[in-house]
């Protein structure tokens, strides 16, 4: 019974993971490659990881298993922010589809401040 | 069909079909900010391979070494944000 549940989770997790790659691939534009990959390699191997907690099942394990993810899912959204401010800061072309850039002119480009 | 075999050629091959992906768009990307992105998800997908061979060589301490790459993925991204922001702009 258990071995089903942690087939099903395990392939959950492989088809986020694999969701990431090829979103990375193919999407045309740092800041949605950004989007694409953190929210997707979050549940990928959040998935995984609880898989992993139902196989082994013992209090140590589980105990790693929630730091495990309370710390991905702390910290994905945290390092994306940065990345994508870098990105944006750095002078990256965003795709010609986009319609509209809030941040446009607001940067200042000595101290970094938002005016 | 066994777990084992479930894991070791289905779910395996799946992920790694995922790291050459992600490691296209390295050797590809325009700006240094994708590379960053893709080498922070080739991290975070690892985390997913660890946990699957954990489960397939039923050693459940490889799951210290995924706490170690989760921390590492996170310090390197702040770090290299961190330095990107103080560069030099004429360079």
């Amino acid at each position: 019974m258990f071995d089903i549940i942690i087939m099903i989770f395990t392939g959950v997790g492989a088809l986020f993971a694999l969701l990431a790659g090829i979103g990375g691939l193919k999407m045309p534009d740092t800041f949605l490659r950004i989007s694409v990959t953190t929210k997707a390699a979050t549940l990928g191997s959040g998935f995984s990881l609880v898989a992993a907690a139902m196989y082994f099942n013992t209090i140590s394990v589980n105990t790693r298993v929630i730091v495990i993810v309370l710390f991905i899912i702390l910290t994905a959204p945290v390092s994306g922010h940065l990345i994508s401010r870098a990105a944006y800061r750095s002078g990256n072309k965003l795709w010609k589809g986009t319609k509209m850039d809030d941040l446009e002119g607001k940067y200042d480009d000595e101290t970094g401040k938002l005016s | 069909m066994s777990l084992y075999s479930y894991l070791y050629f289905i779910i395996l091959p799946v992920l790694a079909i995922s790291v050459i992906l992600t490691f296209i768009r390295f050797i590809k990307g325009p700006s240094v900010s994708d590379r960053v992105v893709s080498l922070d998800l080739v991290i975070t997908i690892c985390i997913s391979i660890i946990t699957v061979f954990s489960i397939i060589t039923n050693q459940s301490i490889f799951l210290d070494i995924a706490i170690m790459l989760g921390l590492i993925a996170f310090l390197s991204t702040v770090g290299f944000t961190y330095y990107f922001d103080k560069q030099d702009k004429d360079v």
